[in-house]
């Protein structure tokens, strides 16, 4: 079963893909059956480093404050484009935030989060020392972004990735 | 009614949509750095892709939506491939 | 356009409003993007079309489609799925590059380099072109 079908969650999301991209039917299942599976045997010829979740409700409960924290953010600077930054009074500065993650799942979706939150940027991550350098659009104080970043999204991404 | 609501909206969308592109355009054109340029390169392409998707509303066409996809793909590599050449001065190491 | 007569105005008025909460967003970004006076500060502009500028569009097009067709057609879900896969990867390339450059030419107000091998320690000694940079295998 394993040799057969060795990622079955990207299989899974293979033919869903395939499925939106044409209309349902059982031909079209099939077909998207016979090519996610050929896709997944290809993928594990490259054999990717295996991702473990513990818990999925953690990313469900990060998928909603992401959320959440991308429309509010997208106001803040529509505002702030509008205003020409307080009229002058906007200032951006970098960050720096030591990390504890390590492994580079969940980093990465640690970088699709920063960066699809306007307002932060994901500039630079040293893997050595694990120091992520950020730029914030609309700086006021440097521990809040330290403590957005380290309690909000990394503590849950800990939570979930073993 | 409705059919003025969604020829207003519409009308609306394309316009903004276009003039948004042609300010991408403009960094494109005259963006000081290198960097500069590539970032008015990728929004261009986001923008062109997201007039695609309203023009495929407009029309009722899906062929739009094929057409937006592959934009979408193409503004990608092109912006990667772009920003690895200014990382290291070459694409292919 | 022979849909347009039909529609009731519960799908219209949503539609319209995700259209036009669209495309005003994407034409803010890319106004910042003209506007705005650092590269960094730049960077964050495009993010305001590819994240709630995309799902404005999107979501009025799934919308109007699904009515029409009177089935759930929901394959703009492959297009915002794709958009929030992709920005972040160019736009960190993208920062990194900028941050590459600036760190060789030793432009003032930027971090300094945490301790890399790629990155040449001094600012001042290194050539200017990014392409003698040291560090290429």
């Amino acid at each position: 079963m394993t040799r057969l079908f060795p990622h079955p969650l990207l299989s899974l999301a293979l033919v869903a893909v395939w499925l939106l991209l044409n209309s349902f039917s059982l031909g079209h299942l099939i077909l998207g059956t016979v090519v996610a599976t050929l896709a997944a045997r290809a993928f594990a010829a490259v054999e990717p480093e295996r991702v473990k979740l513990r818990r999925p409700m953690a990313l469900v409960k990060l998928f909603f404050i992401v959320g959440a924290d991308i429309i509010r953010s997208n106001i803040a600077v529509a505002v702030l484009i509008l205003t020409r930054g307080r009229h002058g009074l906007r200032h951006s500065a970098f960050v720096e935030i030591p990390l504890r993650l390590r492994h580079p799942a969940p980093l990465s979706l640690l970088a699709m989060i920063v960066t699809a939150t306007p307002g932060t940027a994901w500039v630079d991550y040293d893997e050595e020392t694990g120091i992520l350098l950020l730029h914030v659009f609309d700086m006021v104080d440097t521990a809040d972004w330290k403590t957005l970043i380290r309690d909000r999204y990394e503590e849950l991404l800990l939570e979930s990735f073993p | 009614m409705s059919a003025m609501i969604m020829t207003f909206a519409l009308s609306y969308a394309q316009i903004a949509l276009a003039l948004a592109a042609c300010l991408a355009g403009w960094r494109l054109l005259y963006g000081p750095r290198a960097q500069d340029r590539v970032l008015g390169m990728d929004t261009f392409y986001v923008t062109a892709m997201l007039l695609f998707v309203v023009t495929g509303i407009r029309v009722g066409s899906p062929f739009f939506f094929e057409a937006a996809m592959v934009i979408g793909v193409l503004g990608f590599v092109a912006t990667v491939s772009l920003a690895k050449f200014l990382i290291r001065g070459e694409v292919i190491e | 356009m022979s849909w347009m007569e039909t529609l009731p105005a519960w799908v219209a008025i949503p539609v319209a409003l995700f259209l036009m909460l669209g495309a005003t967003l994407t034409l803010l970004g890319t106004v910042g993007l003209v506007q705005l006076k650092s590269f960094y500060d730049r960077l964050h502009a495009p993010t305001l079309g590819t994240s709630w500028g995309a799902a404005g569009i999107l979501l009025a097009s799934m919308l109007l489609v699904s009515w029409t067709e009177g089935r759930a057609v929901l394959h703009e879900l492959v297009i915002g799925i794709f958009l929030m896969i992709t920005t972040p990867v160019t736009l960190m390339f993208l920062g990194r590059a900028a941050l590459h450059r600036d760190r060789i030419e030793g432009t003032p107000g930027i971090p300094g380099a945490v301790e890399r091998s790629d990155i040449p320690a001094p600012p001042g000694d290194a050539l200017a072109d990014p392409a003698d940079a040291p560090g290429e295998s």
